[in-house]
Order: C-alpha cells, then structure tokens, then sequence
C-alpha cells in the first residue's frame, strides 16, 4: 500500500511537468541559450572606401571588386571650365578577397602617373553574444610610385625614389543601424623628399563617419588630421562629403573634396584646396563586385558540397 | 533501503517514457527560394542550424532560426538579406509555433511515409501570420523525419521590394524544410 502510494505520486509529477502548455518553446528557449553565438557586426560602411579613405570594410573572400573613381576639377574654376567638369583625373584598380579577412588590390592614376598596391587585414572584429568586442580594428599597408619624370634628373635618382609607403590602423565601430564612426592614425614615408629639412615620415588621423538616410543610401563625411609636426608647407587638410548609393552589386559614391588624387599619400599629404576659398572637387566612386568563388562551396571538396 | 531503490527505478521508467514523446534536432535544413521566373540570378539561401521540437504524443512542433545562418551564392546578397530586407539586427531569429492537425494518421510505431497537415503561426520580421503547410513525416526504426514545402508573400511579414529589385526578386517565396528528428535524452 505504501509503494502503491510513492508509485502515484511519482507517476503524476512527470504528468504535470509534461502537461505545460508552452512546453517545447520553453525548451527552444534554453536550447538558443545553450549555445550562446557570437553575432558580428555586418555593414559597418557601405563599401571598403568611406570617400577617399579605407574604411574597415573588406571585400568577402573570394570577390573581385572593379573600381573606377572620378574627381573633376574644382567647382570655382567657373563656366569656362563648365564647373571643374572639363578636367578629370581618375583611379581605375581590381581589388580582391583572398580570405574574408584578407584582401588585396592594385590600382593606376592620372594623378602623376601612379601605381599603387595594398593589402588589408582583419584584426579584430566589432561583436556581441559569446565573444563580444566592442570595436572592428583593420590594419592597411600601401606601395604607391609615381612614374612621372623627376623633378631634377642631372641628380642620381633611382627607381627606389619614387616609393611612397602607408601604414594605417583603422578603427571603427557600427553605434546603431544609422551611425558608425572610424578613427585612422596613419603614416605615410617618401623615399625621397623635396630638401633636407622635409620629414620622410608624415604622420596624421583619418576621422571618418556615417548616417544612413535611408536603407540604401547614406551621408558619409571625412576629415583628415595632419600632425602639424610633420605638415609639408603649403598643404590643408583634406575634407569630403559624400553620398553612398547602393543597388544590388554595384555602390555608387558621389563626392565632395578639396582633395584631387585618391591614393593615400596624395590625399592626406598633397591637398591645396581649401573649401572656404570654395576648391571643392566633385567626384564619384564606382564599385562593382564579380563573386569568383560561391562562398557556399569555398574551403570544401566538391564531393561535400550538396 | 528497499523502498528507495524502487523510488528510483520509477522514476528512472517514468522519465524515460515521457522524454521519448520528444524529439529534437538542431540540424535541420531550411532554404528559401526567391528567384524570380525569369532571374536575372538566383535568390536562393539555405540555412543548415534550424532547432526544432516535436511532441510526437501531443503533436505540438516548435521551430526556430537564425536569419544570419542563412548562406547564400553571393556574400553581398547575405549582407543585403540581413541589413536591408530582414533587419537581423532588430529581428536575430524567425520562429514557428504549431501543431500536427491529423496526429492520429502518423503511427510512429511502424515504419512509413505519413502525410499531414501542420498549422501554427510564423513569426518573422517582427511579424506574426498563421500558416499551414503539408508535411511528409517518414518514421523509420523509431525516429521520424519531416520535408515540407510552402509559400509565403514578402510583404505579409512586412519586407518590402524597393523599385530597382522588383524583377530580380519574387513577391512570393518557397521555403523548404528537411529536418531529421532523434528522440530528446
């Protein structure tokens, strides 16, 4: 009798537990909880570049993005130079993921006929959930050359002369779904400079932000800092406004600047313009992304693929 | 000292035949398909982390899944997929809450293909809609497992097609599922 009574108590409890209404979404609920993911930041920026200067974007592994940039002439040039249209200089370049973290790219200019190559690494990425960090940290380095004729060819030059070489970190973080902000400290070395008082390392910090006016399109703003140490004579520093327009695989960026190259040592370190005296450039980026490689299939044997 | 040791070999049957009425996996497949008729690419994107619960004695189901598991044929239609039409940021997971309607038809002590006809509500997006769907239950050696197809219109849960991708996307799409249960321990 007294088993009998244990047997019934101990047969009801599982019946009461099981009989919960909201059973199965209780245990889906600790099911999501057990397995804590880390959610990272996606589309911090539109594109790799917020106007002239890299952003911490980077194209996924596996994609070749062609760009093709423009900046005309400056817009107080007036009517005879129809607004600064008449003249352009322009940046054709591939650039490429080889891993999600990872890409590279290479590029030419009208502005004094330069080459430039670069790479761009992922070094922390901005992330909540189990592994939670609160910035996106990138590391960019850059090869430029110039390949116009030197400026005093009776001296020895040699090839070497003409190299330009950037280090950037850059740091950025998505605040919320409209506002992300990026901070660069950069440094950029000339092989060869104009007199023996010029510095070879120019230091300064890209400030960079953005506010997405609507799904796909946002307002983008650039300011670079020259370290006044290290300020070539005669340089301002450049500033730029943009706009980020996005369909499908292409991002179009139109601009604002008083900077009229756009590769790095000439942007930060070579700008004459002032926007007060109204040197204000407009220009647009093109970028158009091919997928080579199906980031479904990458890094597996056919034979796993289903 | 006797008493307690049959205490717990009851307890032990009794939670071993109640915890076999559920069953679970958190593998299951779910795809979508948006490729429009005539594509200009494929919108198409599975995602192979789907949970789900199923209470094979009271017929309930539960099914859950993240948006950014979704793996599409292109990295920029995912970033697309997850910033401009699901929001995953706002809405991290889409989930289904429903029921087996012909329970009595699936015998889940013999082998076979049973179909049925499962009701609930689907919610994603920040939206909720009821939505019923067949499905073939295939038990086999104790387990079961289930494959359903249907459709759903974009704008019922709210996500909107701007002009430009009108003609690369379609309004309606298909989502398949494949899930392969085993009995929760």
């Amino acid at each position: 009798m007294h088993t009998l009574k244990w047997f019934f108590l101990f047969f009801l409890v599982p019946v009461f537990i099981q009989a919960q209404p909201d059973d199965l979404s209780k245990m889906m609920e600790e099911e999501m909880a057990s397995e804590p993911v880390t959610d990272y930041t996606t589309a911090t920026f539109k594109t790799t570049r917020l106007i002239n200067a890299h952003t911490n974007e980077q194209v996924a592994g596996g994609v070749l993005d062609m760009r093709i940039s423009h900046r005309f002439g400056a817009i107080n040039s007036g009517i005879q130079n129809f607004f600064g249209l008449d003249q352009a200089g322009m940046r054709v370049a591939l650039e490429y993921g080889i891993f999600d973290w990872l890409m590279v790219g290479g590029g030419r200019s009208t502005y004094e006929k330069t080459y430039d190559s670069f790479l761009k690494a992922k070094l922390m990425r901005q992330s909540t959930g189990n592994r939670s960090r609160p910035l996106s940290i990138n590391y960019f380095a850059a090869w430029q050359t110039k390949t116009i004729p030197f400026a005093d060819p009776n001296r020895t030059n040699y090839f070497t002369s003409n190299f330009f070489f950037v280090h950037q970190l850059i740091v950025a973080r998505k605040f919320n779904e409209s506002l992300s902000l990026m901070i660069a400290p950069t440094l950029v070395h000339r092989n060869l400079v104009a007199t023996l008082n010029d510095p070879h390392d120019l230091f300064s910090v890209v400030l960079g932000g953005r506010i997405k006016l609507t799904r796909r399109m946002s307002l983008n703003a650039e300011y670079i800092y020259q370290l006044p140490g290290t300020q070539p004579d005669g340089t301002t520093n450049s500033f730029s406004l943009g706009f980020d327009l996005e369909t499908g695989g292409h991002v179009f960026q139109f601009s604002f600047t008083n900077s009229p190259a756009m590769i790095e040592r000439a942007f930060i370190h070579e700008t004459r313009g002032s926007w007060g005296k109204g040197d204000i450039i407009t220009g647009f980026n093109l970028s158009r992304v091919f997928t080579l490689k199906d980031p479904r299939t990458r890094g597996k044997k056919k034979s796993e693929t289903w | 000292m006797k008493k307690s040791i049959l205490l717990f070999i009851l307890l032990a049957v009794n939670t071993a035949i109640f915890a076999q009425n559920i069953f679970f996996t958190k593998t299951a497949k779910v795809s979508l398909d948006a490729t429009p008729a005539n594509p200009v690419e494929e919108i198409e994107a599975t995602n192979n982390e789907a949970s789900s619960f199923v209470n094979k004695e009271t017929g309930d189901v539960v099914f859950a899944v993240l948006i950014k598991s979704f793996r599409f044929q292109k990295a920029l239609m995912e970033e697309h997929f997850n910033e401009n039409y699901m929001e995953s940021n706002k809405f991290p997971k889409a989930d289904f809450k429903g029921k087996i309607l012909n329970l009595s038809k699936i015998d889940f002590s013999k082998d076979g293909e049973y179909q049925v006809e499962v009701e609930g509500t689907l919610t994603m997006h920040g939206v909720s809609k009821t939505v019923k769907a067949p499905v073939t239950f295939v038990v086999k050696a104790g387990k079961f497992s289930a494959r359903s197809k249907f459709k759903l219109n974009l704008s019922d849960y709210g996500i909107e097609r701007p002009a430009v991708v009108k003609d690369k996307i379609n309004e309606t799409a298909t989502v398949s599922i494949d899930a392969s249960y085993e009995p929760k321990k």
